[in-house]
């Protein structure tokens, strides 16, 4: 019970105005996109060359956790993911929004983060030594099929149509192969100079989802002056601790889903949110009501995307591996101050690790204390009218793009990507699978690559990515998902009448 | 008003006119920018971070130096970028890293050389060295070579990617113990080849000799050999691949340094050039970096340039027998 111990560390008074600056600090760079938790953390590393080991730690811990949290506030406000563990919120997010009911969802989204991440964390505080052990089992061939599993939740993402979100996944994945090659540096469809470094997750997502945003916004504008203005409903939070709490499944599922994803190297929190999202979908009983605004789906991507915090430390504070590309960070964090991680990382320095990990947990609990305060004045952003709007995504988008690497090209990218966005929407394709194809393609091709570089030097292909129990786990896993998809096509296929098929279109158009 | 905007804008032309007229005897007259071609927080920005921090110290340049990251493409973005679109005024400064760039450049499809650059001061060297798993059967490079012979293509081991140190490395490795062997590139960079040494999906490993270090001390590895010309403080009991009979030089050793665009003015070379290294040598820096368990290495302008001339010359040898 060394954590215990060690709590009252976290309440001296500069540690806790530390852990405050964190949180809120956190949630305001969370909450703007392109910002990602990975950026925020890297940011604020050079601020703890000035601070004590356990100061430094105590700062960068607290804005992880809720940043990844703050990314929920653009993704439902304005379908802006903040960064991609936020991708699958926007689905039911923003509709609710759109149906006035943002501030529930925020409220919502603020709670089923702080389940979600306190899990995440108390898994990270008990079982770290079991988990290190799982985390290393997952290697190339595991990670392909992971990434082939992904692939099949593409298609059922996108409520429309599984042909056109198969589709859209598609061009994704085939994006994804644009840049120099992850392995072997060979050079793939770099017609632009701004193209050789591949496409960033971020600018892509922030163009895909905004860019037809702001269109759609001007165009709305243009046809009639008195903009519609959405009213935000106000809600009581303890209506909103009751509606988390009554959904047990969906909080369940996409806690459970977020702390498994979340332990395995090099996947990370990026499709944990939407694996989340999907299987909740899938096991609900009102299934038809996911991606129109039901609670469930933001419930399910937010425990999840926050239950993945917690976990993904575990290679790092054990092995001395980051997982994460926010793991790496850290690790920085921890190198500059002396502190190497490992297995004696807690006999060593237990002030420093326990403290840090205490201050995750409370972090939790005060950024969901934050979030809860400020979701029914960010809600009222749903006021703020068309024009204004618009303008505001725009600049917001073309800051974050170039923030991420300093670069214009990424600024086109976005801006082409966005474009052609729009009119793919105006075709019933949706973003959510395409950036999902972007985010699986290069490591279903790394890993396959990788695999059958050892497969050929050691046991054959074959042997290497079909035997195993963890290898047929995930063949099993993806041959169900498949199938499960194809059943619920038939099935909804055999409903379908001529007046919805009419009706869908006429919706689209 | 538009006269007076006009009258102001060539009052400063004729005034910045005159700073570049007497030598640039102000420089640096503003804040300086030093592009990584690397991701925040990996090693080379985490490392560019602690020695330009006294940067702003009046001893040193007398203003602050601010870090740019450009990352992609294992560093051919921002080192594309930097040959051909940075401002060669001296503000804009760049970190390299070797064997990297100058492998880059061999190996084709980037738009520079060393011919695009002009190096101020190394900082640090990172040598490469061989891991195993801690219940690996393997005690020496002898046994891995041995292993090696008996099983041809059959010796797995990672490396953080394709041109980088690590496969230099291995190259060397190869040509001089005469065997064929399995090197894996991984996406993930040294520390997704670390991850697979310990998870045992690789039979060993080349990785960073800092990397390596705290995965020793954690337990995870064992480390064979070090690819260098000596051996390494924080190593002393480790050999050396020559002193274990393998004919390999320090080739693959990550220098890790600053340097400017070609066609930046030559007196903003040598006031660089001067100062430089001897920030790094500042106590503060040396502390932090040791700390961080970063191996420092200052070496001056003309170390560098001699460096990179005997670099251009085996890497060329090397990657020539690679393509045939």
């Amino acid at each position: 019970m060394d954590f215990i111990f060690y709590m009252g560390d976290v309440f001296t008074p500069v540690n806790f105005a530390l852990l405050l600056l964190g949180t809120v600090g956190g949630l305001i760079l969370g909450a703007t996109p392109g910002l990602s938790p990975t950026m925020a953390v890297a940011l604020l590393i050079p601020f703890t060359f000035q601070l004590e080991p356990q100061q430094g730690l105590i700062l960068l811990g607290a804005a992880y956790t809720s940043t990844v949290a703050g990314g929920a506030v653009s993704a439902i406000l304005l379908k802006i993911p903040g960064a991609p563990a936020n991708i699958a919120t926007t689905l039911d997010g923003h509709t609710m929004a759109l149906n006035g009911q943002g501030a529930k969802a925020l409220q919502v989204s603020f709670l089923a983060s702080a389940v979600g991440g306190i899990f995440g964390v108390l898994l990270l505080i008990f079982l770290t030594p079991v988990l290190a052990q799982w985390a290393l089992a997952f290697g190339p061939s595991h990670l392909f099929w992971l990434a082939i599993l992904g692939v099949t939740v593409i298609g059922t993402l996108d409520s429309s149509s599984v042909v056109k979100g198969l589709l859209s996944g598609c061009i994704g994945l085939w994006l994804a192969t644009i840049g120099f090659d992850d392995i072997m540096g060979a050079q793939r469809f770099i017609f632009h100079s701004s193209l050789s470094g591949g496409i960033n997750v971020i600018p892509a997502l922030i163009g895909l989802f905004a860019i037809p945003q702001v269109i759609t916004m001007l165009t709305k504008g243009r046809k009639d002056s008195g903009a519609e203005v959405i009213t935000v409903q106000r809600h009581p939070i303890g209506a909103a601790f009751r509606e988390v709490f009554s959904r047990l499944r969906a909080l369940s599922i996409g806690t459970a889903v977020g702390s498994i994803i979340g332990l395995i190297p090099g996947v990370g929190g990026q499709i944990a949110g939407l694996v989340a999202y999907d299987q909740s979908k899938k096991f609900s009983s009102e299934s038809e009501k996911f991606g129109k605004g039901h609670p469930e789906g933001v419930i399910a991507a937010e425990s999840a995307n926050n239950a993945m915090v917690g976990p993904s430390l575990v290679p790092l504070l054990t092995l001395s591996i980051p997982g994460s590309p926010t793991a790496a960070v850290l690790l920085g964090g921890l190198l500059i101050h002396g502190i190497f991680p490992g297995p004696d990382l807690f006999m060593n320095y237990p002030a420093v690790a326990w403290t840090f990990i205490d201050s995750m947990l409370i972090g939790q609990i005060l950024m969901c204390i934050f979030g809860l305060f400020i979701a029914g004045l960010a809600a009222k952003v749903a006021r703020v009218p068309h024009a204004v709007m618009a303008a505001i995504v725009l600049a917001l988008a073309v800051f974050g793009s170039y923030s991420v690497q300093n670069s214009m090209g990424d600024v086109y990218v976005m801006a082409t990507l966005g474009l052609a966005m729009y009119f793919l929407e105006r075709f019933g394709f949706s973003a959510a699978p395409l950036v999902l194809g972007l985010i699986l393609g290069p490591i279903a091709e790394a890993n396959f690559i990788q695999g059958s570089m050892i497969a050929n030097a050691t046991v054959g292909l074959g042997p290497y990515f079909f035997t195993g129990a963890l290898n047929w786990l995930l063949i099993a896993i993806v041959v169900v998902s498949i199938g499960y998809s194809v059943w619920m096509e038939l099935r909804q296929r055999r409903y379908t009448t001529k007046d919805d098929a009419v009706a869908k279109e006429e919706s689209l158009t | 008003m538009k006269k007076w905007i006009a009258g102001a804008a060539m009052a400063l032309t004729a005034m910045s006119g005159a700073a570049f007229a007497d030598g640039h005897g102000d420089y640096p007259e503003r804040p300086l920018l030093l592009m990584v071609s690397y991701g925040a927080g990996g090693a080379t920005d985490f490392q560019a971070r602690i020695v330009t921090m006294t940067a702003g110290n009046e001893d040193a340049l007398g203003m602050p130096i601010a870090i740019l990251n450009r990352p992609g493409a294992g560093g051919r973005v921002g080192w594309n970028w930097f040959a051909t679109e940075a401002e060669a005024d001296g503000y804009t400064l760049g970190a390299y890293n070797i064997p990297h760039f100058i492998a880059q450049s061999i190996e084709g499809g980037v738009e520079y050389s060393t011919e695009s650059f002009e190096p101020i001061a190394n900082w640090g060297a990172d040598p490469a060295v061989f891991v195993v798993p801690t219940d690996s059967g393997f005690q020496s490079m002898a046994d891995v070579v041995a292993y090696a012979t008996e099983n041809p293509g059959g010796l797995t081991f990672s490396g953080a990617g394709l041109f980088v140190g690590h496969h230099i490395a291995a190259l060397q490795l190869e040509q001089a113990a005469g065997v064929e062997l399995a090197y894996i590139p991984n996406n993930a960079g040294g520390a997704g080849a670390m991850r697979a040494v310990i998870a045992g999906e690789v039979l060993g490993g080349v990785n960073n000799l800092s990397d390596a270090f705290r995965a020793q001390e954690a337990g995870n590895v064992r480390i064979l050999g070090v690819f260098d010309l000596e051996r390494n403080d924080f190593l002393p009991d480790v050999p050396t691949m020559i002193e274990q009979g393998y004919d390999i030089d320090n080739a693959s050793v990550n220098f890790r340094g600053v340097m400017v665009p070609a066609g930046t003015p030559q007196e903003v070379i040598d006031h660089l050039a001067a100062i430089v290294p001897t920030m790094f040598e500042n106590g503060r820096v040396a502390s932090r970096m040791e700390a961080g368990g970063s191996p420092m290495h200052i070496m001056t302008r003309d170390e560098v340039l001699e460096m990179w001339a005997a670099r251009q010359e085996t890497l060329e040898a090397l990657l020539a027998d690679l393509d045939n």
